[in-house]
């Protein structure tokens, strides 16, 4: 398969110079908001010179739904449901962010069985975030349906085990300040177990399937370079910063969770293009089926909850506290003020995908019009947290 | 229909023929390749691409033919908040969808504004600028209550009459088609409702 | 796929304390003034209250010196302080008749609300963090203005624009300071706390708290005569 890389690298993009140029006239084209690659409500304005892209304005807010005011308008409980809502593939990871953040705020304790179980759901979260990502790109790129089939039915399987313990498929409204909500049963995870060790089963066909593909090779190398001090300076967090050889990865640096106790590797690429953002997401899946097989075997019976954490009029003391997380698209940070009372003075979400987006133009310029859809799916954005 | 004989129609076809009417054929057709427009607002989206997988597979209903191109698509699975700043383009949308047309509210979002109801970006449901054929409730509905929207559709198109005084909707020349397009206002949108759609019930209390 | 490397460092520096950082930037920008705002909360998490004239060099100060070296500015954030009232009651000692007494006496002091901007900055290179920054505008009136730190951190230029569409507030320098969440013709800033939303809660079906107040005004009143004196005779069976 490397012989397929190296002489596809070899092979120069043929230039691009289309008959269709006008006389320097740019053609501008709105994608979006409904457009089947934009991955929801996205738009973007492309000013387009034949098919080369010489300027992208990404326009925002058509999934705007006031995340941040409602917040600030209800106790800190009511927001643990919405913020499964705003990166809706991530409910666990979100959750996990927002009672992090909470728990830095009043500073709560949580049980050592319930920060396994946190552990064990992001991973989870992870692996089905990652491998939808991969099918969605995928189907970008023109592998309508195959991948995305095969992505989504490893998904059904996690959410699954999500609704048996959540009780909702995708809302999964789990966790709570000071712990879990429920416990799960030794069934359960015995099951969670065999499902993450069969993973790599999937990951091994799927990479067979697709990785190796020339047309895929063709498609994602060298499109969309990102240079290491640009991501570091827009802000660039998760897969695609360390698609460009960043090594900076929450989970290692906060060592926040139990995470200083599993043995992980943080995978790093080189060039920064589309595929080495493809390659993360593989790569990252395999590590977390690791920390996952660490996880099940060091958890043990215990509570799930802080007894005595307070649930219900919930006050923390008057001040402000900063969270983040290593979430599946990149840091996902809650930032909250307290003023004393039962809801939040200030409630913000700092949204990976949004902030992930800001060196949309900077990638795209260059590239024809079919590599924006590419890009931009290697960027993982759900428009849930883009807009809040 | 009625003026065949069930019993010779059931002879009739132990003997190798069909009979039916041409309504029931149109019909028949219709409901059995639904193609929807692709298109998702949010969560609910998901959802909706989870019942067009495999484990779901809508395929089973005939409709899993998802267009991009709204002048293609018969079907709007409006799966998601509709923000203010999208519900224009959801109008347009809809207006160029060609006749017939059905829309599914999915989810409470869609149908009221759901959980997000209290944002001042968020539309208080769809319905209120474009008419709607099935609401499907849930935060976000499962996939099986997408199919079993998309099975009360399918039994709506059935029932249509193609002739008569009580035909379909979109038969009759004077029903709109096209729905006027709200505008972006200083505060909000403008109109807030079209108010031919939309009546808010009046509350008494 | 056997040219992927794996992070092979693992360390990480620990960061000088809040105080003197604050030293070091007074010493390094000539007449900037810095207070270090206290947060009561079990975080601990500081931050330096800046000015916003030397704004701009301070952030450069964080962002290039080499101990410091916050190249990552991760969150961006606005907030609305309403003006406030504080009531303070403190016990005089004075003459009264010859006596000496102690009276409680309440004073007000009225806090005029501003705006605030918020940064939090990380360290990739070094991975330590956060040094929290505000700033303040002046007031809450229209075209408060603070310094953008755009051209120094990329990661801010949605993120103040996103404050811009929500809160209002211009950020000198930005290079493309719009409305970015809701639509250009809209001319509120929505997550200002004085906002009022526009009131379509027409039909609410099951009300309560402070969506009742709002469903209430759309109510018609019960009729008073509700049909039944119309029945005149009683009926029989």
């Amino acid at each position: 398969m490397s012989a397929t890389i190296e002489t596809l690298e070899a092979m120069e993009r043929p230039p691009v110079s289309m008959a269709s140029r006008l006389q320097g006239e740019l053609l501008e084209v709105s994608m979006g908001p409904q457009h089947p690659s934009t991955h929801g409500v996205f738009r973007m304005n492309v000013a387009l010179e034949g098919e080369i892209v010489r300027k992208l304005k990404p326009v925002f807010g058509y999934l705007h739904r006031n995340h941040e005011k409602i917040g600030e308008n209800t106790s800190y409980l009511g927001s643990m449901p919405y913020t499964d809502r705003l990166d809706y593939f991530c409910s666990m990871t979100n959750n996990w962010a927002y009672a992090l953040s909470v728990e830095k705020l009043a500073g709560i304790e949580v049980p050592e069985r319930a920060e396994y179980l946190r552990v064990i759901l992001a991973e989870l979260t992870r692996l089905q975030n990652h491998a939808s990502l991969l099918g969605f790109l995928l189907s970008d790129m023109g592998a309508w349906g195959t991948p995305l089939m095969y992505a989504f039915r490893e998904r059904e399987k996690i959410l699954d085990l999500f609704e048996s313990l959540a009780g909702s498929r995708m809302m999964c409204d789990y966790m709570r300040f000071g712990g879990c909500r429920v416990d799960p049963s030794d069934e359960w995870l015995a099951q969670a177990k065999q499902i993450a060790e069969r993973f790599p089963k999937f990951l091994d066909e799927f990479e067979d399937l697709i990785l190796g593909n020339e047309i895929v090779i063709g498609r994602t190398q060298n499109v969309g370079k990102l240079s290491a001090e640009l991501a570091v300076n827009a802000g660039i967090t998760g897969p695609m910063l360390r698609a460009c050889g960043v090594n900076y990865d929450i989970r290692k640096v906060d060592g926040y969770g139990f995470y200083p106790r599993f043995k992980f590797r943080i995978p790093l690429g080189e060039h920064g293009d589309t595929y080495d953002r493809l390659m993360m997401r593989a790569l990252e899946m395999r590590e977390s089926v690791q920390i996952l097989k660490q996880a099940f075997a060091q958890v043990q019976p215990g509570p799930v909850m802080n007894p005595k954490a307070k649930i219900r009029a919930f006050r923390p003391p008057v001040g402000e506290a900063y969270g983040h997380i290593e979430a599946p698209k990149g840091e996902l940070g809650f930032y909250l003020i307290s003023d004393g009372s039962p809801n939040p003075y200030r409630y913000r979400v700092r949204p990976p995908s949004f902030i992930n987006l800001t060196i949309l133009e900077d990638m795209c310029l260059g590239h024809t019009v079919a590599d924006v859809m590419v890009i931009l799916g290697s960027v993982d954005i759900v428009m849930g947290e883009v807009d809040r | 229909m009625s003026q065949i004989d069930e019993q010779l129609r059931t002879e009739l076809q132990r003997q190798g023929v069909w009979v039916t009417s041409m309504q029931d054929l149109y019909n028949w057709g219709r409901k059995n390749s639904i193609w929807p427009l692709q298109f998702g607002l949010a969560c609910c989206a998901i959802e909706m691409i989870a019942t067009a997988a495999s484990r779901y597979d809508i395929a089973r209903f005939g409709g899993e033919v998802f267009r991009p191109s709204p002048r293609q698509a018969d079907l709007m699975i409006v799966a998601g908040t509709v923000t203010k700043k999208m519900a224009p383009q959801i109008v347009r949308l809809f207006n160029q969808m060609a006749d017939p047309k059905y829309v599914i509210a999915m989810g409470a979002c869609a149908i009221s504004g759901g959980p997000f109801k209290q944002g001042y970006n968020v539309l208080k449901g769809i319905d209120r600028y474009i008419p709607v054929d099935v609401y499907i409730p849930g935060c976000p509905p499962r996939p099986e209550a997408l199919l079993h929207a998309f099975m009360e559709l399918q039994r709506k198109i059935d029932e249509q009459k193609l002739t008569g005084a009580d035909k379909a909707e979109f038969l009759k020349p004077d029903q709109p088609s096209e729905f006027p397009v709200p505008r972006f206002g200083r505060h909000d949108l403008e109109p807030r409702a079209n108010p031919n759609v939309f009546q808010p019930p009046v509350l008494e209390r | 796929m056997g040219s992927f490397d794996f992070a092979r460092d693992d360390s990480f520096f620990v960061m000088e304390s809040l105080d003197q950082i604050k030293s070091r930037i007074e010493a390094a920008v000539p007449g900037a003034k810095i207070e270090i705002v206290q947060n009561g909360s079990p975080s601990q998490q500081r931050s330096l209250l800046i000015d916003n004239e030397h704004a701009v060099a301070i952030a450069r100060f964080l962002r290039v010196d080499p101990a410091l070296c916050l190249d990552f500015c991760s969150n961006v954030t606005g907030i609305d302080w309403l003006d406030r009232v504080v009531k303070k009651t403190t016990k005089v000692k004075t003459l009264v008749d010859g006596q000496e007494k102690e009276i409680v006496e309440t004073t007000e002091e009225k806090i005029p609300g501003y705006l605030e901007a918020v940064y939090h900055l990380y360290s990739m290179t070094h991975k330590h963090g956060p040094v929290i920054v505000r700033m303040r505008t002046a007031d809450r009136a229209e075209g408060t203005r603070l310094p953008s730190f755009t051209p120094i951190w990329r990661s801010a230029e949605f993120q103040e624009r996103e404050i811009f569409d929500l809160y209002g507030i211009h950020f000198e320098g930005h290079p493309d300071l719009r409305r970015i969440l809701m639509w250009d013709e809209f001319e509120d800033y929505p997550m200002r706390k004085d906002y009022r939303e526009p009131d379509d809660y027409e039909w609410e079906p099951t009300p309560h708290d402070a969506v009742l107040e709002k469903a209430k005004q759309h109510y018609t009143p019960r009729p008073e005569l509700d049909g039944a004196e119309a029945i005149v005779e009683p009926l029989k069976g």
